[in-house]
This record gives C-alpha cells, sequence and structure tokens, in this order.
C-alpha cells in the first residue's frame, strides 16, 4: 500500500517539486494512476480547501497548491485512459451585463479550479445570449454568475429567464454571488444557489453536481 | 499641460498636518472653502435594485431626483454649513453619456433649488466610471470606450458638475493578478509603471476639460487597485501586511492627477489621499466608520485624521427606520463633522486627531500606515525617487520598514502569518532592478496579453524610465 501522506503534504505545502518527485515514485511503483490523483493530489487540495475556509491560508497559498496539484495531474495524466476524467464537471462563470467587477468572480473561478473543476471564465459585461453561447460550446454544467451593483442584480434574473426560453434551465445549475446578492434573492430569481464566497461556491458546486 | 514636481513635502510639521486644514485649499465659487478649516460632509450614493435602460431611465431619475431631495432637506434641517454630493455614475450612464448627463442636471437642479431657496451651499461631484475595460476594448486612448468616458466629463461638467473625479483602472488587469498571488513586483509594475503613465494620459485630458468648463478637476483614486486588497485581506484572503504596502505604493499613482492638474479634494474611498496631502497639500475627502454601510475596514476613525470631507463611500435608496437610507447618512457625516470642527474651534483639532489615530491604529497595519506621523515619515522617503517607477519601489521598502519597526516597538499587532509574509514581500522587493527598462522588459516576459497588452497603452519600453 503507497504512502500517500507525502505527496499530499507537498500539495498542502504548494512544493512542486516534491509533489513531482512523490508523483513519480507512486508511479513507478505502479499505483493506479486515478488513485494518485484522488488520494494523493486531490486528497491533499481538500485540505488545503477545509484550511481557506477556516482562515488557515491565504489565497496565494492555495494557488501554489493548486500549481502544484496540476504539476503532478500532469505526469499522471498520460498514464489515465480518458484525459478527461479529472474534469469534475464544467462551470460556466462571468460577470452580468452592465457589471466590471471582476475579482470576486475571478476568485471563484479559481478556487473552482483548484477544485477539479473545469471553469470557463467568460468575463464581465457577459450578455444572457453570450452566457448561453459559451454553456452549449463547453457543455457547461453549472452556471456561476456574479455581479456588484444594485443595478446590475436583475440581469442575473435575465440570464435564467434567457436559459428557460433556450429550454436548457433543467440540464444546468444556476449559482450566484456577489455583494448586494442574498439567499433571498436567489430564490427570487429562481437561481439554484448563492455563495458568499469563493469556499462556500466550491461546495455548493459540489452539492449541486452530485445532486 | 501641468507637469508638476513635487520634490519637497507641503506639511514639515506635525501639528500642521491635520483634518479640515490644506495647504492649499480649494476656493469653490459658492463660497465653500475645502480644506479652510472646516470639514464637510460629502455624500455618496446610489440606486436600489433596478436595471437602468432606455425604457427605465425616468424611474432612474426620479430615485435620483428623490435622495438629492431627502438629503439637502435634512442638511438645511440640520444648518449645515454646506454639503458635497458625490455621484459615481454607475457603467450605463457612462456607456450612454447622455445618461449621465440626465442625471446631473436632475441632480444639480434639486442642489439649486434648495440653494435658492433656503441658501443650503452644496458642492456636485461628479465620478465617471472608467469603462476601458472588456472585451470589446480596442485602445485606452481611442475609440468607444476611450470617447465614452470623455464625453461623460464634458456632458457632466456641462450640465452643472463642480468636481470631476474617476478611479482609473489602467494597470487594473495586472494588479488583480498581483493582489491574487501577493505578488509584490508585479504590483508594483502595475502601479509604478503601467498604472501612473495611464494616469498621465487620461488626467491630462481632465485637466483640459475642467479648464474647458469651468469645472474643478478633483482627484482619482485607487479603488481598483488598494481597495481591493484591502477588501480581500479584511476576508482574510491575503496578509493585511501585503494591502498596507499596497496602499502606501497607490499613492503614488493618486498624486499623478495632481501632477497633471488635478487640484482635490481628493476622492473618499483613496485611503492613500493621506498621503497625496503630505506631498502636495491638497484636501483630501476620506471614509471611515460611516462607510460601513459599503464596505467594512478596520481604519473607521483614523481615516479621520486628516479630512477635509468626510464621506460614506456609497449607500442605497432603501428604507431604513429613521428614512431612506441617503438621507440618514447624510444626516450621520453632519454630526461627524460637527464634532470635528466644534474641537477644533476649541483648540483640540489635535487632540481629536491623536485620539482618531490611536483607536485604531495599532490593530491593523492598514490603520497604522494612515498615521499622520507614520504618513509625514515614509512621504518624506517617497520624494526622494526620482521617477514614478522610483517612488513607488521607494513607497514599498519604506512601508516594510516602518510596519517592521512599529512590530518590535510594540506599536502593532502582527501575528505570524503576517511577520512570515513582511520577509517575503521584503525578499520579492529586493528582486526588483533598480533599472526601470530592466524591470519592465522583466514584467512583460511574464504578463500575458489578456492582463496587460501594450499595444492598447501605447506602451514604449524605451519611454520606461523618462
Amino acid at each position: 500500500m503507497f504512502d500517500f501522506s507525502g505527496l499530499s503534504n507537498a500539495v498542502i505545502e504548494g512544493d512542486s517539486d516534491q509533489v513531482q518527485a512523490k508523483v513519480n515514485e507512486a508511479i513507478n511503483a505502479k499505483v493506479d494512476p486515478l488513485v494518485i490523483i484522488n488520494q494523493g493530489l486531490i486528497g491533499g487540495m481538500n485540505v488545503v480547501g477545509q484550511r481557506f475556509k477556516v482562515n488557515d491560508m491565504f489565497v496565494p497559498e492555495v494557488l501554489m497548491s493548486a500549481r502544484a496539484m496540476n504539476d503532478g495531474i500532469e505526469l499522471v495524466k498520460p498514464l489515465l485512459a480518458g484525459g478527461e476524467m479529472t474534469n469534475r464537471g464544467t462551470v460556466i462563470i462571468g460577470t452580468v451585463k452592465g457589471d466590471l467587477h471582476d475579482i470576486g468572480k475571478s476568485l471563484v473561478g479559481m478556487m473552482l479550479e483548484c477544485s477539479g473543476f473545469k471553469v470557463v471564465d467568460l468575463g464581465v459585461d457577459i450578455s444572457p445570449e453570450e452566457f448561453i453561447k459559451a454553456i452549449k460550446e463547453n457543455d457547461g454544467k453549472v452556471l456561476a454568475l456574479s455581479a456588484l451593483l444594485t443595478t446590475t442584480m436583475l440581469s442575473m434574473k435575465s440570464t435564467i429567464e434567457e436559459c428557460v426560453a433556450q429550454g436548457m434551465r433543467n440540464d444546468i445549475k444556476v449559482i450566484i454571488g456577489g455583494a448586494p446578492i442574498s439567499q433571498e434573492f436567489s430564490d427570487q430569481i429562481g437561481a439554484d444557489g448563492y455563495a458568499g464566497d469563493a469556499a462556500a461556491a466550491v461546495e455548493l458546486v459540489a452539492k449541486l453536481l452530485a445532486s | 499641460m501641468a507637469n508638476l514636481q513635487f520634490t519637497e513635502l507641503a506639511y514639515n510639521d506635525l501639528n500642521e498636518f491635520i483634518y479640515g486644514q490644506a495647504k492649499k485649499p480649494v476656493v469653490c465659487s459658492n463660497g465653500m472653502v475645502i480644506g479652510g478649516g472646516t470639514v464637510y460632509p460629502e455624500v455618496n450614493l446610489t440606486l436600489p435594485t433596478m436595471l437602468i435602460d432606455e425604457e427605465t431611465m425616468p424611474k432612474v431619475l426620479s430615485q435620483y431626483e428623490e435622495m438629492i431631495h431627502g438629503i439637502c432637506s435634512k442638511a438645511h434641517e440640520l444648518l449645515s454649513p454646506g454639503i458635497i454630493i458625490e455621484i459615481e455614475l454607475l457603467p450605463p450612464c457612462t456607456f450612454n453619456p447622455q445618461w449621465g448627463i440626465d442625471v446631473t442636471k436632475v441632480v444639480k437642479g434639486v442642489m439649486n433649488e434648495y440653494y435658492t431657496k433656503f441658501g443650503l451651499k452644496s458642492l456636485l461631484r461628479m465620478t465617471v466610471v472608467d469603462v476601458r475595460e472588456g472585451k470589446t476594448l480596442t485602445h485606452m486612448y481611442k475609440g468607444e470606450h476611450w470617447d465614452n468616458v470623455v464625453n461623460t466629463f464634458r456632458g457632466c461638467a456641462e450640465a452643472g458638475a463642480d468636481f470631476l473625479a474617476i478611479e482609473s483602472i489602467g494597470g487594473k488587469h495586472l494588479h488583480d493578478e498581483a493582489v491574487m498571488n501577493c505578488d509584490l513586483p508585479k504590483a508594483l509594475f502595475s502601479l509604478g509603471v503601467v498604472g501612473c503613465r495611464d494616469m498621465i494620459t487620461l488626467w491630462d485630458e481632465i485637466v483640459k476639460i475642467a479648464a474647458e468648463t469651468n469645472c474643478i478637476p478633483s482627484g482619482d483614486t485607487a479603488c481598483g487597485f488598494a481597495n481591493t486588497s484591502m477588501v480581500m485581506a479584511h476576508k482574510n484572503f491575503i496578509p493585511k501586511v501585503f494591502a498596507a504596502i499596497d496602499r502606501v505604493m497607490c499613492a503614488v499613482r493618486t498624486l499623478v492627477a495632481v501632477e497633471r492638474g488635478a487640484i482635490g479634494p481628493d476622492k473618499d474611498c483613496g485611503y492613500e489621499g493621506v498621503y497625496l496631502k503630505a506631498i502636495t497639500g491638497t484636501p483630501i475627502s476620506m471614509e471611515g466608520r460611516t462607510a460601513a454601510c459599503a464596505h467594512s475596514s478596520s481604519v473607521g476613525n483614523i481615516a479621520a485624521c486628516l479630512a477635509d470631507c468626510w464621506s460614506n463611500e456609497s449607500v442605497e435608496n432603501v428604507r431604513l427606520l429613521g428614512g431612506m437610507a441617503p438621507t440618514v447618512y447624510i444626516e450621520q457625516l453632519i454630526y461627524d463633522c460637527r464634532i470635528m470642527n466644534v474641537a477644533a474651534s476649541r483648540g483640540s483639532a489635535l487632540e481629536m486627531r491623536d485620539i482618531l489615530a490611536e483607536s485604531d491604529r495599532m490593530f491593523d497595519p492598514q490603520a497604522y500606515i494612515l498615521d499622520p506621523s507614520v504618513v509625514l515619515r515614509i512621504s518624506q522617503e517617497i520624494i526622494k525617487g526620482k521617477t514614478h517607477f522610483e517612488r513607488t519601489k521607494i513607497a514599498a521598502t519604506a512601508t516594510i520598514k516602518e510596519l517592521r519597526s512599529a512590530f518590535q516597538e510594540g506599536l502593532l499587532q502582527l501575528d505570524a502569518k503576517e511577520l512570515k509574509y513582511l520577509d517575503i514581500l521584503e525578499k520579492q522587493l529586493k528582486s526588483i532592478p533598480d533599472d526601470e527598462a530592466e524591470f519592465t522588459k522583466m514584467m512583460l516576459k511574464n504578463s500575458t496579453i489578456d492582463k496587460f497588452d501594450p499595444a492598447k497603452y501605447d506602451f514604449n519600453i524605451d519611454s520606461a524610465a523618462k
């Protein structure tokens, strides 16, 4: 039985060199590639997620861990039967029409990527039509909408209405977030959930895709 | 074009460095003098949850009208010696300049009505949104985005704005990346190289418009920069020491507006304004505890130490038990200003300033770097730099030194994680070459077009150190 604690710790430390060394050790020991990913790499990243949630790690440290994890995954990927097996689901994310605020949305996108989701970040000032197009083109499973202005919150509603009009509402989970957003507003406009911060968004996406 | 060089501090005596008094007060046509001895309330407001489009514009305008009526009525009732109203236009009202102009007309109309009927003095600060970003941006200084910014400024000035302001965003995407990664060299490149150069072009245009329309070019803030760091630090996403260093570095960028002809009052959400005041003598607007309606901060009291206008940052037009929120907030601001002004009239301004500073400065490095004595010491270092790049680098170095010594002397609380990052950031800073062109080449090599496209900025490496 391979001991994954060293690999997981290297991910937590964000030590890419050590991660790559430990992954190579596991590969040489003929450990199943998926097990290396799930127990060693994602196992370490799960600890990072938990520590971030309780303010024990800063974002730059989380990003270093994510980069180290990805370096490890790159070594294992060629050994996997299907190239997409590490994707937990594709999230289309963007700031809604009329709103130029970027960083909160980018942070959520990064944290989702760190947790094994594929993220398509459309940027800011995104119209409902652009969101729909991206969902179709990328087989999006989750639509994550951000707004920081009281005057753009209703663009979230328009985007959800467009999903309904396009007949795709049942195929996609919609989550929303941003300073003026609340669970109450989420319920009002028919979103599937609201997250108050990046860590909560990751949990919400995982929960919605599991249900 | 103005190209002022500030090589000496406006203040050499800490006892003169105080709220309500600026070395270069702004004298306005209605008799109000900003920085002339009175701290004025500056209320900022925004719309409740509603869309802005052609169809809803009449409702938008009536919301503004209602808010300004409430504010002016309360200010008159409380006998405020004068008020400032800031409208930060929302993106659609800059994407469509006429909408921004219509908002200005409505707001100014109500302000004029209260002056005519009741003698209430007021000034209007119009803050245009810097919309120069997004996928459709072709160039920072030409094309639709630039034209919309410029046309909105001109239109608002012609429609009655007293002050023109902006929270400009040149280099912001680089800075966002820097914040996420606590990457000090990238933050320095964003602020001290890209941001400062962008400010020169942008502020030359704003100052020109102001001169042609008899309006006052007031100032810029690092809202998209240091305030992003501040909010991230507040959520424990990044260390507070990074946010504190970033704030002081931002001062050099904000200073460029004044170098190009802005005269103040600098805008409220630029906490780095205290450095601007120290170096240039320009009056500043500040926000603290009364801005908790918009965002939390660790500088609720200390932010008032040097304020010439006292603001609430932004509040939406919703009903509170005491009335509509903008009306409630002007009341709070008026009372805050009264106590500061009365303290000054009793000869207790210095004591008041020091109480405000002492109540906050120990608990957060972001508060510590707003302490007036710290501001003067760091500013003295900043002005030794000959270029914006040099000054921004000095700002970071001096701030790290101040924070470290404050911790060692027991003047500032920093936990082990914060101290670790102070070491990390110091190490990063030492990796930055002294030559701006060399540094610029290094940074361009490590950045991507989606974060910074030199062509859109007409960015030329060779002119870096000029």
